[in-house]
């Protein structure tokens, strides 16, 4: 079953190979600089290492803009995602999945009432529009760099061939590893708050379960460049030939740094510690990154080879592609729910009881929770708000919320062993949650407590309360 | 790195093929010299020697080419690289046959005239060995294809009028009109190497341009 709901992510990885690994090899096996099947090879490799490794933050900000929180729900925006990009292909509009999966999102929001965060929202569509400036600025830079170099510097013709080469490889490898990174949000980010996946510890590192959930992902985009990029990579590279192999190396260095940008956390907490604004962590659209780069250099060669058409093109999918999505992703909701009776959002209600505020102080997070005491919220972020000035720092006032969360879980001995006989459970799980006093809870924070009784741990600072929470988390999703 | 590796090797030939076009033309410059000389010797020995030359040239092209194709190296500009070489073997190709019709047609050259065929000849191959540095500079140097260039071109009108005065000296002796032919096919074939440097000049130019990216 979970299979079968993956698959609408996996049909999204599938098309995002097939289309998207053309913008970073589609020159160099185009020009037949690089043979296909060494491209294959390495953009297959770096996309799901860059997935794996730094698919979390653009991933990140998805969730932040609409938690798709029921694997039907998850199954349907991505499904959306995927038809309208079909849709817009054949009418020829430049297409972005990243595009798309946002209007499927908010219309998921739509559909199950959650409130869509604006300031996410316009966060987003600002990047869209910089993601194209910044890679037309970032291509001319590169292009002068690149052109003085090759003009002033006496390299033999045939060197500047083996560079060349050695370089697209590079920065096509590079350039798959940012493809990954940013891009797998929009494959598998809205499958991450509903599918339980759990750590796996392969000794020398750990697969936490939104990576395992991106490595799925990025084989489903490897296929896809196996078996249908050769296709697109050739009629983009013709394309793009119209450049020099030179200028095209440009273009996709400078798409790949426009996609880094992105993507990576590193670099905003290192811009963040400048006292700059943090770079937002957001998928943008590799294609619109090109035609960017293809811009750049044209302005720097004197306003040649630009065409106007392409650009108001652009801006037309940044209308027109969320848009579909979004009355794709809904009405599509509506027939999954009415029509199939699939669960395709979970409304939550969070709750402050008591209870909870006397659980906190013995964790020893000081704070005066009378305020909000025994008052009810209707979303995540409504309550967020109330938490985050108590309590002053952003992942306690998170974690807090996450607590509150009212759940209908009843813990019947059917159901754990029908998890343990699935393989799901380990034994002792099992018998630990057979061990549980309480069988019914109302609040997820409830569910923890007892974890910790019966375990017999005794919490005492926010670090180990999160520990555990993370544990949980699978826990609950796994009996939810 | 194989491509590195190759890509040096393919180097080093098209280098070896610029440097053969080069000496072909010196010694066709002292072959036709020798000629009037009347150095039998020394004339056989510049014969042998441009025929060594001219199939050694012919050798390495055929090479470059099997390489470019079999490795896939430089495919946007493999065309032009290939067809600059075909051309630069058609300068040293035509000093072959030059040299070669004096062998076999002796022809008989009143004395003359004898400074201004050697002229013509030096002019010739000054066009020549022009075309010869500035393929190198479209391999290497890119921006200083024009300083050569331009000589080529000027070489080759010089060349032109030279060799108009020759024919129009040769028609007004009153030798016999089968030997001032003779004489004027010899001008002509002597003049040819400038016209397939400035040939070649002509597709540099665009060459050049198309690579500036």
């Amino acid at each position: 079953m979970l299979l079968f709901f993956l698959s609408s992510g996996l049909f999204l990885g599938w098309s995002l190979g097939a289309n998207d690994a053309a913008n970073v090899f589609g020159t160099a096996v185009g020009s037949k600089m690089v043979r296909f099947k060494t491209a294959a090879i390495i953009a297959s490799i770096f996309v799901i290492s860059g997935a794996v490794i730094s698919g979390a933050g653009a991933s990140h900000t998805l969730g932040k803009l609409g938690a798709v929180n029921a694997l039907g729900g998850s199954f349907m925006t991505a499904l959306a995602a995927g038809y309208s990009v079909y849709l817009m292909t054949k009418y020829e509009l430049p297409v972005s999945t990243s595009q798309a999966i946002v209007g499927a999102i908010v219309g998921w929001n739509f559909f199950s009432g959650f409130v869509t965060d604006y300031k996410i929202l316009s966060k987003i569509i600002s990047t869209w529009v910089i993601c194209p400036i910044l890679s037309a600025i970032f291509a001319a830079v590169l292009y002068l760099v690149m052109r003085s170099i090759f003009n002033n510097v006496k390299i033999h013709l045939l060197m500047i061939d083996s560079l060349t080469r050695i370089g697209l490889i590079l920065v096509g490898a590079f350039g798959a590893y940012s493809l990954g990174a940013n891009n797998i949000a929009n494959v598998m980010g809205v499958f991450v708050p509903s599918v339980p996946f759990r750590e796996i510890n392969l000794g020398f590192f750990t697969l936490s379960g939104p990576q395992q959930l991106f490595l799925i992902g990025g084989i489903a985009i490897s296929v896809g460049i196996f078996t249908y990029s050769y296709k697109v990579m050739k009629t983009v590279g013709g394309e793009l030939l119209k450049l020099s192999p030179q200028a095209a190396l440009v273009v996709v260095l400078a798409e790949s740094m426009v996609l880094f940008v992105f993507a990576s956390q590193s670099l905003s907490d290192f811009v963040k510690s400048l006292g700059l604004p943090p770079i937002p962590l957001v998928p943008v659209s590799s294609s619109q990154a090109v035609v960017g780069a293809i811009i750049g250099i044209g302005i720097v060669r004197g306003w040649r080879n630009i065409r106007f058409q392409v650009m108001g093109k652009i801006a037309l999918g940044w209308v027109a592609t969320p848009i579909a999505a979004g009355v794709i992703s809904f009405v599509g909701l509506f027939i999954l729910q009415n029509v199939f009776g699939i669960v395709v959002a979970k409304k939550s209600v969070y709750k402050v009881e008591q209870e909870f505020v006397q659980f906190v102080s013995d964790v020893e997070i000081k704070g005066d929770f009378s305020k909000i005491e025994g008052k009810e919220f209707g979303s995540y972020k409504k309550l967020y708000n109330q938490i985050f000035p108590i309590v002053g720092e952003k992942d306690i006032a998170a974690l807090l919320t996450s607590l509150c969360e009212e759940i209908d879980l009843e813990l019947n001995l059917g159901k754990v062993k029908k998890l343990y006989s699935k393989g799901l459970l380990t034994r002792e799980e099992r018998d630990l949650f057979l061990k549980f006093k309480t069988k019914k809870f109302e609040y997820k924070y409830q569910f923890l407590m007892e974890f910790c009784r019966v375990q017999g741990c005794k919490l005492r600072n926010y670090k180990e309360l999160r520990e555990i929470y993370k544990k949980v988390e699978v826990y609950l999703k796994l009996l939810g | 790195m194989k491509t590195l590796f190759n890509s040096k090797k393919l180097e080093n030939q098209i280098d070896q093929f610029l440097d053969a076009v080069s000496q072909g033309l010196i010694v066709f410059l002292n072959g036709v010299k020798s000629y009037f000389g009347e150095d039998k010797e020394d004339f056989a020995h510049y014969l042998t020697e441009i025929s060594k030359l001219e199939s050694e040239a012919d050798k390495l092209r055929r090479q470059v080419e099997n390489d470019l194709y079999t490795f896939s190296l430089i495919p946007e500009n493999r065309g032009d690289v290939l067809a600059l070489l075909e051309h630069l073997d058609n300068v040293i190709d035509t000093a072959k046959e030059t040299l070669h019709q004096f062998d076999v047609e002796v022809p008989d050259i009143p004395l003359e005239f004898a400074d201004k065929f050697i002229k013509l000849a030096e002019t010739s191959c000054n066009a020549g060995e022009e075309i010869v540095l500035a393929a190198r500079a479209f391999f290497k140097d890119i921006k200083s294809v024009r300083d050569h260039v331009h000589k080529v071109y000027f070489y080759e009108k010089e060349a032109d009028r030279l060799s108009n005065h020759l024919k129009k000296d040769i028609f007004r002796t009153d030798m016999k009109l089968s030997r001032k032919i003779h004489l004027r096919d010899f001008t002509t074939h002597v003049e040819k190497i400038s016209d397939d440097a400035e040939d070649v000049a002509d597709r540099l130019s665009i060459y050049t341009i198309k690579r500036m990216i």
